[in-house]
């Protein structure tokens, strides 16, 4: 009615979709910032959302320090240490595909992005069949824990009762991480599909920047997780 | 088409509410379902949060029969146990927490920067489809499981129970999203979306106090979030960390619930006393009393309410050194409270204070959390905390807080919001009635329970000894007459959306942007043009006495 501001419109290159500002924005540079400080908070949130693990961590780590030193031994570091290597690199591919976009190269970001997609998917598989050989093993948490590992052989390692509480930390904790996995490939998923529709551009690539800083805290907590449950 | 479009205009004034009104029933519950108005995503909250606040009540009724005389009236011990978990799991998660942020906070926080909307309105409607579908599931969970843990869900209890523990959990995870999400967008808004010239001094003080409290949404919630997931993981697959058979620590459960319900309580009372501020400052018709001091003191008690969880668990064995600290801390929280208090009762001092119904609430809220806050100073000594742990003195102390505090805040917030939101007045008169009823009710029903509570009368139990008689029935009374005072309001607030006079776009004489740049109800847009901010937020002193004070400090200064 007596709305006195108009729309604003980022104007996109040749064969583009311009993109409009949401209406209770003044600028497009509003609307990023805003974006921007949103998404931080959110990892802000993510953060203080898995400290209550690592605080819960710590605290049996000191209780049962054998325990701990043994269930880590028993876990593949060399299948751990891949995955490592996969997100570290999709990280990369992840800052690589963003650049793209924002220099308007669509079929570079749609490699990259895609490359990106394929180490989560490969850090899934890789997490599928760590899983798919503890539940063969039995080695779980404790209501399906049947190990034949018998724990008596262990009367030498002090609390080994306990180990199963080992395993139900792992379970939750890289069970709730690969949630965010998934979660982010479904994000990437629907950027790629964004690339290609190509309504991202160097003038408005605000969830594609958004996303690559999501993705870059999946990735951070798991270089926290890798040492603390495979390596010490 | 035109002309009857522009004849329709003319019959009735367009604004937020209009969408959808005269297309049938259909097109209007769509246009609501699918908003994303800050303005009308409020007043979905403020149903919900209503009919949350009706049931829980309810309960708290049945609470109060049953305690009228030790005999057993109406429950086993078990199904009281079930009564009183679910009022205090309604009335926490599902209605106090949102309550203010939400409902008023929606409503206002935009009006009150001078934005059209918050900065992420689509995100703004999924938080509230997040509350709506854990509130459900969990209340539904809750009715018909018949949990019986309290509200706290302590092991190793919440494991053992056979009721439905893991549904509310799950419902209680899904509102937890809402929380985050609205604190986080609440503190972009507030960053980003300010009009030119509302610097962060200029801010009304109701906008300080909900940037305090979307901190501790968004820093607090994710660690009851993961603590629930973890209770769940604990129940469903027997992780361990929480039992302590399975070589876990029930009392680390108690910590990580308590890092989250401790700051949370603050969630409640932040956004109280923002609108404190707002109701003192009208109708003193005065510019608040040291306007930094109020405003850091909300930063500084969402700061402290991080770091004092631990006055929570001062008889759960942890260690002597601990407890000093956190009983010191705790002790720290009563400084910015004090000071708001302070600074209120000197706007107060020599202004002109008018008493419609919303300062009586205002009024209220300063005798009752006078009460609820020294009562805490008070738990907060390690001595008599051990005294008065898990008696009535501690249900009489956060009554005092929460319901004296939040919930009287909030009521006074509707009175003063409410013809900005409908658009119509209510009557004052029943209005003071419902206060003075609602007032003798509420000492009526917690008052006694100071004594009775600090005589050690325990808390949660369905009998008592006959000692306590007395104790309990005022109580019970009091709980009849805060209903009847309730029922008050909403008759004389359904009456005024029936029929109400209509109001005018400043009833209340208010100088925040609400009451001076937008109508009332308001454009679906907010403003007609963006405002531009040249003063502070409640410059009631004319011009000439703005004047003379500036000369006189000039001269000061020269002298
Ligand atoms: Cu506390």
């Amino acid at each position: 009615m007596s709305d006195d501001t108009a729309a604003v419109i980022v104007k996109s290159p040749k064969g583009f979709t311009d993109h409009k500002v949401g209406h209770h924005f003044q600028t497009a540079d509003q609307e990023f910032s805003s974006a921007y400080i949103g998404t931080w908070l959110f990892l802000a949130q993510e953060v203080l959302f898995f400290s209550a693990l690592f605080v819960a961590y710590a605290m049996f780590r000191n209780l049962y320090p054998e325990v701990f030193a043994y269930g880590s031994s028993v876990l593949d570091w060399k299948l751990g240490a891949v995955n490592t290597l996969v997100l570290l690199f999709s990280s990369f591919t992840m800052a690589m595909g963003i650049r793209s976009v924002q220099t308007n190269k669509m079929k570079a970001a749609f490699i990259f992005l895609s490359f990106t997609f394929i180490c989560g998917l490969i850090f899934m598989t890789v997490k599928y069949f760590e899983y798919a050989h503890k539940i063969a093993e039995g080695t779980l948490p404790y209501d399906f824990f049947n190990s034949e590992i018998s724990l008596e052989t262990f009367s030498n390692v002090a609390g080994i009762e306990n180990l199963p509480l080992f395993y139900g930390l792992y379970f939750v904790f890289t069970g709730i991480h690969g949630i965010h996995v998934l979660i982010g490939m479904g994000l990437i998923m629907w950027m790629i599909v964004k690339v290609r529709r190509k309504t991202l551009f160097a003038g408005y690539y605000t969830p594609v920047e958004m996303i690559g800083l999501y993705w870059h805290l999946v990735d951070v907590v798991w270089i926290f997780l890798f040492p603390l449950l495979y390596l010490v | 088409m035109k002309i009857q479009e522009s004849l329709a205009l003319a019959e009735e004034e367009v604004n937020y509410l209009s969408p959808g009104k005269h297309q049938g029933i259909w097109v209007f519950l769509k246009t609501w379902a699918l908003t994303v108005d800050h303005k009308r995503i409020g007043i979905m909250y403020f149903i919900a949060v209503i009919i949350s606040f009706f049931v829980g009540g309810s309960f708290a009724l049945l609470i109060r029969l049953e305690l009228l005389s030790p005999a057993q009236i109406l429950y086993t011990a078990a199904q009281y146990n079930a009564v009183f978990s679910a009022h205090g799991i309604i009335m926490i998660f599902l209605f106090i927490v949102p309550s203010i942020p939400a409902t008023i906070g929606n409503f206002v926080l935009p009006l009150h920067i001078g934005a059209k909307d918050v900065a992420f309105p689509r995100l703004n409607l999924a938080s509230l489809y997040l509350y709506l579908i854990g509130g459900g599931i969990a209340s539904v969970a809750m009715i018909l499981g018949r949990v019986d843990t309290g509200w706290t869900f302590y092991l190793p209890y919440a494991i053992t129970s056979e009721t439905a523990v893991l549904f509310v959990g799950v419902g209680l995870f899904i509102a937890g999203f809402s929380s985050i999400l609205t604190g986080l967008n609440f503190m972009v808004t507030i960053h980003k979306l300010r009009a030119p010239g509302m610097t962060w001094m200029k801010m009304p003080l109701m906008v300080w106090a909900l940037y305090s409290t979307s901190i501790i949404q968004v820093l607090a919630t994710p660690v009851i979030a993961i603590t629930l997931l973890l209770l769940l993981a604990e129940k469903l697959l027997g992780v361990g960390i929480f039992s302590a058979d399975l070589g876990g620590d029930p009392v680390l459960f108690e910590h990580f619930f308590w890092f989250y319900s401790h700051p949370v309580v603050y969630v409640m009372i932040l956004p109280a006393m923002g609108i404190m501020s707002e109701l003192i400052t009208t109708f003193s018709q005065r510019n608040i009393f040291g306007y930094k001091f109020v405003a850091f003191s909300s930063l500084a008690i969402a700061l402290i309410s991080f770091l004092v969880w631990g006055h929570h668990l001062f008889v759960s064995g942890q260690s002597a050194y601990v407890n000093i600290l956190f009983s010191f801390l705790t002790f720290l929280v009563g400084i910015p409270s004090a000071v708001k208090l302070f600074n209120w009762t000197a706007t107060l001092y020599k202004g002109s204070i008018r008493w419609r119904s919303p300062f009586l609430w205002a009024f209220a809220f300063m005798v009752f959390f006078a009460i609820g806050g020294l009562t805490g100073i008070i738990l907060g000594l390690l001595p008599l905390d051990i005294h008065l742990h898990d008696t009535y003195y501690i249900v009489a102390h956060f009554h005092y807080t929460m319901v004296g505090g939040t919930v009287v805040a909030f009521i006074g917030g509707i009175h003063f919001w409410w013809p900005k939101m409908f658009g119509k007045l209510y009557s004052e008169f029943m209005a003071h009635i419902a206060f003075w009823i609602f007032f003798v009710g509420f000492n009526l029903s917690f008052l006694p329970q100071f004594v009775a509570g600090s005589k050690g009368m325990p808390r949660r139990y369905y009998t008592y000894l006959e000692e306590f008689t007395i104790y309990h029935q005022l109580s019970t009374f009091g709980s009849w007459l805060i209903a009847l005072s309730i029922i008050m309001m909403f008759s004389y607030f359904v009456a005024s959306l029936m029929n109400g006079e209509k109001a005018p776009m400043n009833p209340w004489g208010g100088k925040t942007l609400e009451w001076t740049a937008v109508k009332s109800p308001p454009d679906e847009h907010n403003f007609e043009r963006v405002p531009v901010i040249t003063h502070g937020p409640y410059n009631y002193e004319s011009e000439e006495e703005n004047l003379a004070k500036q000369n006189r400090q000039k001269n000061r200064g020269a002298s």
